[in-house]
């Protein structure tokens, strides 16, 4: 810490933020609804155990199956950005190593979750 | 970057050793840290045998005694000896806790002493407080109106004076901050959780009427919500205080706010 500096000057730092909250909340959230659509993701697991692929493509056929699995996907992605951007800014405290990371996380967490969306949606229309 | 391992200048090598007087029948083995700045030499941890039959029943009776009887070098921090002004906080038997309160009896085997984690050293048990006080300062802990000064007390009905129980008894003695990991890691821009409890104690109050702006001051990835409710602040404060509840409760008001 500088000697020079005031030590209320220090801890004042850049001031706040004004944002956190919707992070925070965000968080909490998306865990919740993790929750129940884990529930419907493994009973639909166990009920599609040993079946068929094309068994499976058509019970994934189905609308609202294929919605519910794409939040699915959705939710798992985004809170694991929000996860993985909490532990990078807790651990990293290095300025440019931080920044690179956070954005690579975002673009992988992205990439992952629009192709497993995708994915849904190509054997939603028969495609896969 | 998360530290794994000491510094090389911090490593701790063995110290000396005073023994306990030949007909001492009650003794105990004090293991204390020790670093003078000024030697250049790595800290070490001196023992003391200490014969408890001649000493009072606390730690830090034993830690006065090892300075006045055996060894005046050794450097802390002491004043009220009785758990209300935080001096002698100080990690014992691996949590942090006043030396005051604490039963030696209560400790099995060596009593290991050593000063609060993560923080700069001054000399032996002396930690440099002077960034966890300027956090406390920068959270404005003092009455703010607007309103033009009442020529008799501010009054507070029974139940929003009830509202401070739990937090207007901190003593300030660094043992929740100082045993926080968040705060290991980010002591620059992180709070801390004695200084969030201090500002929940002011958002709390009734007589207050900067409650706004202190939310707004606290809205922060930092400040605020490097609080992952790790909950060693609850589990070590000498005072049974629950700092981790002011921050949940502080977290609520800044959803309920905005919802």
């Amino acid at each position: 810490m500088s000697s020079i500096r005031s030590s209320l000057a220090n801890a004042r730092g850049l001031g706040s933020a004004k944002t956190g909250t919707s992070h925070f909340w965000a968080q909490r959230v998306s865990a919740v609804a993790l929750v129940p659509l884990t529930l419907w993701f493994v009973a639909c697991l166990a009920s599609q155990f040993g079946a068929s692929y094309a068994s499976v493509t058509n019970w994934l056929s189905s609308p609202f199956q294929a919605s519910l699995l794409a939040i699915y996907l959705a939710a798992i992605f985004y809170h694991s950005q929000l996860g993985l951007q909490t532990i990078v800014e807790d651990y990293i405290h290095h300025e440019g190593i931080k920044m690179a990371t956070l954005i690579a996380l975002q673009l992988i967490n992205i990439l992952l979750a629009v192709a497993a969306i995708v994915s849904v949606l190509m054997i939603l229309v028969g495609a896969a | 970057m998360a530290e794994f391992r000491l510094p090389k200048n911090s490593r701790i090598s063995k110290g000396k050793r005073y023994p306990a007087p030949k007909d001492a029948k009650n003794v105990k083995t004090f293991r204390v840290y020790r670093w003078e700045p000024e030697s250049g030499e790595n800290p070490r941890v001196d023992s003391y045998d200490i014969d408890l039959d001649r000493c009072g029943p606390m730690v830090l009776d034993a830690v006065i005694k090892i300075k006045n009887e055996i060894d005046p070098t050794l450097t802390f921090r002491r004043s009220c000896r009785e758990g209300v002004c935080g001096s002698c906080a100080f990690n014992i038997d691996g949590k942090n806790t006043l030396a005051c309160i604490t039963r030696i009896e209560d400790i099995d085997g060596d009593v290991r002493i050593y000063p609060l984690p993560h923080m700069p050293v001054v000399k032996d048990l002396v930690p440099d407080l002077t960034h966890f006080y300027a956090q406390l300062e920068s959270i404005e802990p003092w009455i703010k109106t607007d309103t033009a000064k009442p020529t008799r007390e501010r009054l507070q009905t029974p139940e929003d004076r009830a509202k401070l129980d739990g937090y207007y008894e901190c003593i300030l003695c660094a043992c929740c901050s100082t045993s926080c990991p968040s705060y290991w890691w980010n002591p620059e821009r992180y709070l801390g959780p004695a200084v969030l409890l201090q500002a929940y104690r002011w958002i709390v109050d009734s007589r207050d009427e900067a409650t706004g702006e202190r939310l707004d001051d606290l809205e922060d990835p930092f400040k605020l919500y490097r609080c992952h409710t790790i909950m060693n602040c609850t589990n070590t404060c000498p005072k049974g205080l629950n700092p981790a509840k002011a921050i949940a409760e502080t977290k609520k008001l800044m959803v309920e706010r905005r919802t």
